[in-house]
């Protein structure tokens, strides 16, 4: 019998780009990549172990150490922390009889931290293999955990499928849409297949000029022109070109593109087809964050309908020339990825390091093609456009932010969910949808975004005013807002890559200062340390991670200065019995000296 | 197309040859770019971000981005300054640093350039870091404390030695070095040459050049390349 191992890297032709799927299939065959597994795939690829070693140990899902044949993992996002996370992670704590981060003896069960997967508008939400279970309570866990000892399957999980596409027999998850507000843009229903007909029907010069006209920005955040893009990478020298959705929804709190993927994935497709199109590019990738996994299947099916319908394959829409597939390429768990110059680097099989621009991906990108890169929401805007045209969806929106925006919603609010707002829309307006009457602050745009307090809520999502990939977290007045910005850095710790200095380092010493503020021991010159570091980080970092990261406690300093100014002002004595515990615990028994102080106390 | 552009360095006019960076052409001119991860015969990794300079208003990493005619290029300014002062100091506080008993002092871009940009102390807390000294290779040794992941030994194993003996595993504050198998480093190397700190060194190669004698011991790091514009005179 030949080893799996090997098999599964002759079903990739021992490509060396395709590191990625071999890894990953590696890791859900054995609950591990192992160094002996890293040494046969570093043979068979013919490159040196430590290059395989270099990409496993880069994502969260891949580990050398086996992490258990059902590993469960808890999101530990802020939000699903308010909803209640620590009290399920307790939960299963009990039942498996093991602390967080560790796996069972029996090697069946392992019990992990996650960030946000995606599910804040039904946390407290969890990962069990690839299978998402959300609203999940501590009581429901004895009986999880009994069902999944006995089956040994996350599928074997009795559950009510969700509306819509999930309850499609390949998806068959508990994942609700919560589609509360649907625009005229991307959540509503749209002719299949018409606007692939049309771009075939239409010169790229012409797809390009409506598109530049149209006055499309990205939509995953950095709101670069869409046209722009789109032309640069049409012009580039090349004779292959790849166009690249980035469906790696990571910041926290976003999870509109998941809900477009349930429901619109053919919108995405055909928006991907048109940029095809328009740059003369013969291969798209789908990158799929690797905790949409539950998605895939269904995904494909979506692309193979596409091919028999002769929309995606050669000579679509019956035009001789225009080629075009698309593979779903996986990632595994980091947050850096969705940086499109990462997320390249992750579709070769490499760590998801994020490049040096120039040269721009339009010039050189995956595999050194000319590619383009946009994110989930862009494709489907770019499908409506052919559709409608570009001075009809001039007409929605605002002058410097036509059409609408996808907000994902959720925190202290009644109806978390995706809502498609026309660009101009007041805070105000989003909080009266979301019924949320108590909000101290709200977070836009995700922890990369910035919090907005009260006299901010007339403030309007647009890119001259607040911009946004989306995520939008309510926050009421019973929080703790500099928990929270703990908390959030915490996951930039977790998830800068390492690459530069400024982000490697700036995010863990924030943490360390957050954490001394809300602790009590925060130091006045604090204040302008964070100020100076936020500011040395925002300017030096090399990527879009370390230029936002510090952006939690820069805009609360902003905006809820008081937060910090009251831990500084705080009277603090010195904790003798803190500052002695771990001597006593090395020494195994209480200081004698504390002992007598307090008899005579 | 020109085989030269010209731009102007803190409003002094250079010219420069294209595919040139901002970092090469100022110090062709004498300008020296404080800078550490960054080395001439080697593609720059933009890892250390020391070399921050401000190109036609935009912050940009001067080792990673290419001249063009026309650009208008800040060096120094005490904004600019500052950071880099910043960054040194970072670098400083992430790892295990101790000069007087590092066999590099003297020759240490790092030690160096905290004397040249008259730093004295670190606002940040030192982390002391739990690292490893791999001792393992006949010829050489890796002091994971001092490493400060500057790229350019596994840029150099890659792309100069054409080896990938060396790569960088983990993330985050978790990313280290990381070797595939002592018998594919040789002492030869250009891996083992570029280290700027004392992370990669030489074995049976310790004090041969007494302290006192050794590169940045008279004359500070970015000297060598301002004796070649008589306008400046190094600090």
């Amino acid at each position: 019998m030949s080893d799996p191992i090997v098999t599964i890297c002759e079903h990739y032709h021992r490509d060396r780009s395709r590191l990625m799927d071999i890894v990953r299939e590696v890791q859900a065959r054995q609950g591990q990549v192992s160094p002996e597994a890293e040494a046969v795939i570093a043979r068979e690829l013919g490159c040196k172990p430590v290059e395989v070693q270099s990409t496993v140990s880069f994502y969260a899902f891949l580990s050398e150490r086996p992490v258990g044949h059902i590993p469960i993992r808890l999101c530990n996002d802020v939000v699903d922390r308010m909803a209640g996370a620590a009290e399920v992670a307790r939960a299963f704590e009990r039942e498996l009889g093991i602390p967080m981060g560790s796996v069972t003896g029996d090697g069946l069960f392992g019990l992990h931290w996650t960030p946000c997967i995606g599910m804040s508008d039904q946390a407290p939400a969890a990962l069990i293999g690839d299978l998402p279970v959300t609203r999940l309570r501590p009581e429901d866990v004895p009986e999880l955990v009994e069902i999944l000892r006995l089956s040994k399957d996350p599928h074997a999980i009795p559950r009510e499928v969700g509306d819509g596409n999930n309850a499609h027999p390949l998806v068959r998850s508990m994942v609700h849409n919560n589609i509360r507000r649907s625009g005229p843009v991307c959540l509503s229903p749209w002719p299949r297949g018409e606007a692939v007909h049309r771009a075939a029907a239409m010169d790229p010069r012409e797809i390009l000029e409506t598109i530049g006209t149209s006055g499309l920005r990205g939509r995953g955040g950095a709101a670069f022109p869409t046209g722009m893009k789109w032309r640069f990478a049409a012009q580039a020298p090349g004779a292959r070109k790849t166009v690249i959705c980035n469906a790696d929804e990571g910041e926290p709190g976003t999870f509109k593109d998941r809900v477009l993927l349930t429901e619109q994935a053919g919108m995405v497709v055909e928006g991907m087809i048109i940029a095809a199109r328009a740059i003369g590019a013969d291969e798209g990738i789908l990158y799929l964050r690797g905790e949409y996994e539950y998605l895939r299947a269904f995904l494909e099916s979506v692309l193979q309908e596409y091919r028999a319908d002769g929309l995606l394959g050669s000579s679509i829409a019956g035009l001789g020339g225009f080629d075009f597939d698309i593979r779903i390429q996986m990632g595994a768990g980091a947050y850096v990825c969705g940086e499109e110059t990462a997320l390249i680097s992750s579709c070769e099989g490499r760590r998801g390091d994020p490049r040096n621009k120039p040269p721009f991906p339009a010039q050189k990108g995956y595999l050194d093609r000319p590619t383009i890169v946009n994110n989930v929401e862009t494709f489907c805007c770019a499908t409506r456009i052919v559709l409608g045209g570009a001075e009809w969806f001039r007409s929605l929106g605002t002058e410097s932010s036509p059409g609408t925006k996808l907000l994902s919603v959720s925190g202290d609010c009644e109806r978390p969910g995706v809502y498609e707002f026309e660009f101009g829309t007041p805070l105000s307006s989003v909080l009266r949808a979301v019924q949320a009457d108590d909000a101290q602050a709200l977070l836009v745009g995700g922890p990369s975004g910035q919090f907005v307090q009260e006299a901010g809520f007339g403030r309007t999502i647009a890119f001259d005013d607040l911009g946004t990939a989306g995520a939008v977290v309510v926050f009421d007045h019973s929080r703790d807002l500099l928990e929270i910005v703990e908390q959030y850095m915490e996951f930039f710790c977790e998830e800068s890559c390492g690459y530069c200095t400024p982000c490697r380092f700036g995010n863990e010493v924030i943490l360390q200062i957050v954490h001394r503020l809300r602790t009590g021991w925060g130091k006045p010159e604090d204040l302008d340390l964070l100020r100076e570091l936020g500011q040395v980080m925002r300017k030096a970092s090399r990527c879009g991670l370390g230029q936002t990261s510090a952006n939690p406690v820069l805009s609360t300093m902003d905006q809820f200065p008081h937060i910090y100014e009251s831990q500084i002002a705080r009277p603090r004595g010195f904790d003798l019995a803190a500052a002695t515990s771990q001597a006593e615990a090395l020494a195994g028994h209480p200081s004698r000296h504390l002992e007598k102080e307090g008899d005579h106390a | 197309m020109p085989e030269e552009v010209t731009l102007t360095i803190d409003g002094k006019k250079i010219t420069a040859k294209i595919g040139q960076s901002i970092l090469e052409a100022a110090e062709e001119n004498g300008v020296y770019i404080p800078h550490l991860c960054a080395l001439q015969e080697l593609h720059s990794t933009g890892a250390c971000r020391v070399c921050m300079v401000r190109i036609d208003g935009r912050y940009s990493a001067s080792c990673t981005q290419p001249v063009s005619d026309g650009l208008q290029v800040e060096v120094e300014s005490d904004e600019l300054l500052e950071i880099r002062k910043m960054i040194v100091e970072m670098l400083f506080a992430e790892g295990n640093h101790f000069c007087p008993c590092c066999e590099k002092s003297g020759n240490c871009e790092l030690q160096a350039l905290a004397y040249r940009l008259g730093i004295d102390s670190v606002r940040f807390p030192y982390q002391f870091p739990q690292r490893e000294v791999d001792a393992e290779h006949p010829d050489v040794f890796i002091d994971h404390n001092r490493c400060i992941l500057c790229g350019r030994c596994v840029e150099a194993s890659r792309n100069a030695d054409h080896k990938t003996a060396l790569e960088f595993i983990g993330r985050g504050k978790n990313k280290r070095l990381a070797v595939t198998g002592i018998v594919d480093l040789d002492r030869a190397d250009k891996a083992v040459s570029v280290c700027p700190v004392g992370a990669i060194l030489l074995k049976r190669q310790a004090f041969q050049v007494p302290l006192g004698q050794r590169r940045f011991d008279h004359e500070p790091i970015g000297a060598e390349v301002e004796s070649r514009n008589p306008e400046v005179r190094t600090p």
